[in-house]
This record gives C-alpha cells, sequence and structure tokens, in this order.
C-alpha cells in the first residue's frame, strides 16, 4: 500500500471527488497560484483551473459566505480557511448561516459545504492565531465536526465530507501535514459518527481526537514499555456526530476514563464527555473521568510556556497514572 | 449602463397587476398589524408600508429563474414574487403549514420553488450569499441574475463590503438594492453613514456602477431592473442601486418613533407609490372609482380568507424540532 503524507491525502481526497463531481470547487486564500499556504492544494490549480480552485481576497465572511450561498443551489464548494483561527472572522456565517439556513427555510434548502483548514495551537503564533475551535463548533446544532489523526482517516473522511449535504468543520493540524501513513489507492469512505480503536487496552479508556490521538498513543507506548499498562486509545474521529456507543462500550470495559484535547477544559469536549460517561456508564467507573487539556490561558508565544500550556506525552502519561490510582 | 433591448414601457394590463399586488402587500401587512396586537405574531414584525413599488417594480423585471434574497423585512418581496398568503400567515402564526414549518417567522419567509432564497435576519449577513448565487451561475454558465435586497442600515457591516469587492473582483450577476428608508433602525442615514451618497460607497469602489433609482414609482424600479439586468447577463458583472424610499411605520411592531416627526411621514405619503401608480392608471383610463374599489374588496377577501385558515391550521408537533436541521445527521454512510 502507498505510503503519503497527510496533506497529500487530503489533496487526493480533493482531487477525487472534484473529478467525480463538477459542482465541486475550492476557494480559500492562496489556495491556487500559490500553491496553498501549507500546500495541501499543490498541483491542483493546473489540473482544475482558476474557476475550480480559486483564490479569495483576505475576506473570511466574504468568502465563507459566498461558498454557502453556492452551496445553497447544489453546489459542493470546498472552502479552505488558512487557520481555523481566521474563521472566527466568519463566525457569522460559519454558526448562522451554514448550518441554520436549512432550518429556518423548514427543509427547503440544503448547505452541502465543507469548511477546512489548521486548528490548534501550532508553532509559537501566540494568542489570537492559536485557537483550538473544536469545542466552539461542535456546540451548534446544524454542524458536523470532523477531526481525522492519520493520512488515511482524512482522505475518507473529507471524501465523506464533500459528498454529504449538511455544512462540515474539517479540522486538521499544521504539525500532521507531513506525518506519513499507509493509504490505499483504490476508493474508499468513512462513515461520520464511528469512533476508531487506535490502540487497544484493557486497563484504562483514553479518548482523543485528531492530534491528541497522536499523543496518547504516544503516552500509551510509553507506560506499556515502562510499566505494563495496557491504555485503549479511542478515536472518537468526529465529534458532531459523536460515537457515544464506542466511548461507553470501551469505558464499561476498563472501568476507567481520560480525555485528552489541545483545547481548553472549560466548556470542552472533555467535559461534554465527562457527563455523558457519568450519566451512562456511572457502574463501570472506577474513578472520576479525568480531562487532560490544554491549561485555560491564552496560548503564550514563548516556547517553553507554549509546551506547559499544550499536553504533551508526559503529562497524558502522569493524568493516566493519577486516573488509575496507579502509583509507582 | 447599457441600453436594455427589452421593450421598456410596460403594457396598462402590467400595470394593473403591479397594482394589485401593492395593494395586497399593503393590506396583507395591515391584517399583521393588527395580528402582531392580538399576538397571533411573534417576535419581530417589520412591515414594507410605504417600500412596495421597490419589490414589486423589481421582481416584475426579472424571470423566475432568476434568483431573489432579501433581508428581513421580506413580506414585500414574498408576496412579488408569487408565494401563497396563506402560507406566509401560518408562518407568521408559527403553524405547520407555513412557508418554513413554523421554523423561521416573519424574517425568514423562504420559497426555493419560486428561487425566493429568504428572508435573512443578521444585518447584511446575506449579501455574502447572494454572491454566492451569483458565482453559482457564473460556474454553471447559467443565464441568471441575482436581486440581492437590503436596508441602508446593512451599507455599515464589513461582510457587504467583502460582498461587494467579490462580486466586482468575480464579475458576478449580481443587482445589489440598497432599499434606503434613510433610517438604520431609528438611526438617521446622516447619523449612521459618514458618506451619504450610497453610490460613493459601493459601486466605484468595487467597479461595479452604481446608480439611484426612485423607490416610490413602481414604472422607475422596473425599468431600471430591466437594463440592469441586461448589464448582468451580457457578463458585465454586477450593478449596485441606491433605491431613494421610505417606510410609514416604525422599524418593527415596537418601534415608538421617537426619532421622526408626524409630518415627515406624511410629506412622503403624499408620494405613495399605490396612490402614484393608481393616479396613472386612472389617467390612462384604467381605473376609475369602481374598478379600485372592487379590486380592494376582492384582495380584502383573499387577505381574510388566507388569514382565517392560517389561523386555524394546526402547530406543528413537539418532534418537528428535531426536523430540518441535517440532511442526514451521520452523514452520507449510516454509522
Amino acid at each position: 500500500m502507498p505510503v503519503i503524507q497527510f496533506r497529500e491525502a487530503l489533496n487526493q481526497a480533493m482531487c477525487e471527488e472534484m473529478q467525480r463531481d463538477p459542482d465541486v470547487f475550492l476557494m480559500g486564500e492562496e489556495v491556487a497560484e500559490y500553491d496553498g499556504a501549507y500546500k495541501v492544494s499543490q498541483g491542483m490549480l493546473a489540473k482544475f483551473g482558476p474557476m475550480r480552485v480559486v483564490d479569495a481576497p483576505i475576506s473570511e465572511s466574504g468568502f465563507a459566505g459566498l461558498g454557502i450561498g453556492a452551496a445553497m443551489v447544489g453546489m459542493r464548494p470546498i472552502i479552505e480557511f488558512m487557520t481555523f483561527s481566521f474563521s472566527l472572522v466568519a463566525f457569522d456565517q460559519v454558526v448562522n448561516n451554514a448550518p441554520k439556513v436549512r432550518h429556518m427555510s423548514g427543509g427547503q434548502v440544503k448547505v452541502p459545504i465543507v469548511f477546512r483548514g489548521i486548528s490548534g495551537p501550532g508553532q509559537q503564533l501566540a494568542a489570537t492565531h492559536s485557537w483550538t475551535v473544536d469545542a466552539l463548533y461542535t456546540h451548534v446544532p446544524g454542524l458536523k465536526v470532523v477531526i481525522p489523526s492519520t493520512p488515511y482517516d482524512a482522505k475518507g473522511l473529507l471524501k465523506t465530507a464533500i459528498r454529504d449535504d449538511d455544512a462540515v468543520i474539517f479540522l486538521e493540524n499544521e504539525s500532521m501535514y507531513g506525518n506519513r501513513g499507509e493509504v490505499p489507492e483504490e476508493e474508499y469512505t468513512i462513515p461520520f459518527g464511528k469512533a476508531d480503536i487506535k490502540r487497544a487496552g484493557k486497563d484504562c479508556t483514553v479518548v482523543a481526537w485528531g492530534k491528541t490521538c497522536l499523543t496518547a498513543l504516544a503516552a500509551a507506548e510509553q507506560l506499556h514499555k515502562d510499566h505494563g499498562i495496557d491504555v485503549e486509545v479511542l478515536d472518537l474521529r468526529t465529534l458532531r456526530p459523536m460515537d457515544t456507543e464506542a466511548i461507553f462500550a470501551s469505558v464499561r470495559k476498563t472501568g476507567y476514563c481520560i480525555t485528552v484535547e489541545e483545547g481548553y477544559p472549560t466548556c470542552g469536549i472533555g467535559a461534554e464527555i465527562a457527563a455523558i460517561v457519568q450519566e451512562n456508564c456511572l457502574d463501570s467507573l472506577d474513578n472520576a473521568v479525568v480531562r487532560i487539556a490544554s491549561l485555560d490561558v491564552p496560548m503564550p508565544y514563548s516556547k517553553p510556556l507554549l509546551q506547559h500550556v499544550v499536553p504533551d506525552a508526559a503529562r497524558v502519561a502522569e493524568g493516566i497514572k493519577k486516573a488509575i490510582y496507579f502509583k509507582g | 449602463m447599457v441600453e436594455t433591448n427589452q421593450k421598456v414601457e410596460p403594457s396598462i394590463s402590467q400595470m394593473l397587476e403591479w397594482y394589485r399586488q401593492m395593494a395586497l402587500i399593503r393590506q396583507f401587512e395591515t391584517r399583521c398589524s393588527q395580528s402582531y396586537q392580538q399576538q397571533k405574531i411573534g417576535g419581530f414584525c417589520h412591515l414594507y408600508n410605504g417600500q412596495e413599488a421597490v419589490a414589486v417594480g423589481s421582481i416584475a423585471a426579472v424571470r423566475p429563474t432568476d434568483y431573489v434574497i432579501t433581508a428581513y423585512r421580506d413580506h414585500g418581496h414574498a408576496i412579488a414574487r408569487g408565494m401563497d398568503i396563506r402560507s406566509l400567515f401560518a408562518e407568521l402564526y408559527g403553524k405547520k403549514t407555513g412557508c418554513s414549518h413554523g421554523k423561521g417567522g416573519s424574517m425568514h419567509f423562504f420559497d426555493v420553488s419560486k428561487n425566493f432564497f429568504g428572508g435573512h435576519a443578521i444585518v447584511g449577513a446575506h449579501v455574502p450569499l447572494a454572491v454566492g448565487l451569483g458565482w453559482a451561475a457564473k460556474y454553471r454558465k447559467e443565464d441568471r441574475v441575482v436581486l440581492c435586497y437590503f436596508g441602508d442600515g446593512a451599507m455599515n457591516q464589513g461582510s457587504l463590503h467583502e460582498a461587494f469587492n467579490l462580486a466586482g473582483l468575480f464579475k458576478l450577476p449580481v443587482i445589489f438594492m440598497v432599499e434606503n428608508n434613510g433610517y438604520g433602525m431609528g438611526t438617521h442615514l446622516h447619523r449612521h453613514s459618514a458618506v451619504t451618497d450610497l453610490k460613493l460607497r459601493s459601486g466605484d469602489a468595487f467597479g461595479i456602477p452604481g446608480k439611484d433609482v426612485d423607490g416610490m414609482d413602481c414604472t422607475a424600479m422596473y425599468k431600471m431592473i430591466l437594463s440592469a439586468a441586461d448589464y448582468c447577463r451580457q457578463g458585465n458583472g454586477a450593478i449596485f442601486l441606491d433605491v431613494k424610499t421610505y417606510r410609514y411605520r416604525g422599524h418593527s411592531m415596537s418601534d415608538p418613533q421617537k426619532y421622526r416627526t408626524k409630518e415627515e411621514v406624511g410629506r412622503y405619503q403624499e408620494h405613495d407609490p399605490i396612490g402614484r401608480l393608481e393616479k396613472q392608471l386612472r389617467d390612462a383610463g384604467a381605473l376609475d372609482d369602481a374598478k379600485v374599489q372592487a379590486i380592494n374588496e376582492e384582495i380584502h377577501n383573499q387577505v381574510e380568507q388566507a388569514h382565517a385558515v392560517a389561523d386555524a391550521d394546526p402547530y406543528p408537533d413537539a418532534a418537528e424540532v428535531w426536523q430540518d436541521i441535517y440532511s442526514n445527521p451521520y452523514g452520507p454512510y449510516q454509522a
């Protein structure tokens, strides 16, 4: 099976969907002539031309809204935000128009649009440029939120997102674009709302999504090597819809639940998971649900400070040990 | 702007139809006003009295295949686009039979079968959507134009200026119409806009020609839109129109109108668009007292009947709250 980069998997997904459906187009800042700020759309302008791979001016609200308007008459826009930190300039379009036009028209209008780009703290970009937007957008009925952790998942989930008839937020991570993984040459898609066990284990359940799956897997391997602790890592893959049954099944098996996120603990995804796990699996729990998240502060610039704020494998490993009462 | 190839002068029968439509909008909203006071209508209700010629004259000049999108003062556009007033009353009353199943209310009328894409309540936020409709038409090489309406208050929103730039940059077939009634809610144009000639704040700045038009004159609106639509259909890009109009009622039903005098309202009512068209039709011998009375009685009956039916219609079931949110909550592939 070919081994390709995460960004190539995304590129393949977009190219394949644009080949099969003439209503799919890509628009965003620097996606065309520049070949993509992070090279995700490399070569696509040459392949599809300027009507289908379109450089937008720095007007997030404008081009997000343009995409929604085009989707209202059945086109399937892929709108790239250079980073989801900039999507906040278009917040009204993303949380009001994209997910609510269908509702407020009594189901007459569908909005099959994908907003994609990077989310997460990145490389020392300071507070306004380092948003982890997963909880912000998962909060909104009418949106779907997708966050892949591997090149395989990225391609399969993006193809599903483009074919989906609703507004999809597709979250990527700058530090993962160069990650490599096996991606089959033949056609495949991955359903939404289906979590994936990235590492099976019996001692505790770690729920993660996107980049924190990789952090959790690194912590799990370290704990296994050092202490023989057998961690199960459940990758949610989509946050809305969320595969709650997979979470409950794993927690009922292991008795412990730890969540790991790059976002904030206050009203975060981990907080939501903690709530639904105690509502549904209280009798199976041997300890409270433990949330591991970024510290509840604006993202600092300085490298050691940033490393202190964002959870790494060592912090996750410590959190897991605490959660399962491991003394050693 | 270009010279239109179409027959510019409207026929008497067209003008009679406009008169009928404007009278229908006026009487529909008289009933809305009563129903609001009777608390049959909730939320905000923004009436269109005085501005009827804008929607009627402009929509008369385009085709059923063209796209129409507007802001929250949308009753007139919906009726001019031919929506069934029973479904509008039902929507206002929050009924199952409403055009938006009782999910949208006064500010969110939609009828996709008539290419009427709302009814949008966040000021200026639908202007980028209009540009997207225009983008789709251009991308698909379809012969369509977009009529996009907004108020003068929306001229101060960033999303509108972003949308203008995109429409100018991509040369999209959109007719932007500011329904300039002089007030952004209760704040007069002179107090909300640094430059009050709105053409200067839109058209030329973005490569979009701008024109003024008398929005109290249905025929002037019709002629201007015919010409603007021709310009767009020929691939020249967008047009901006500063449509001078006036609303007789408050911003919404809850507006005490302390920001203007009754005399000011009276001055504009002397140029009432319905009265003006009526005079033209009387001068042409197409209307007389008896005909005017007959038309208005017929419309009155139509409005009262639609209201009564909608009033008796059922509310949606509680289970309806879960409908119309997703096409399929789990995407195209069931988990």
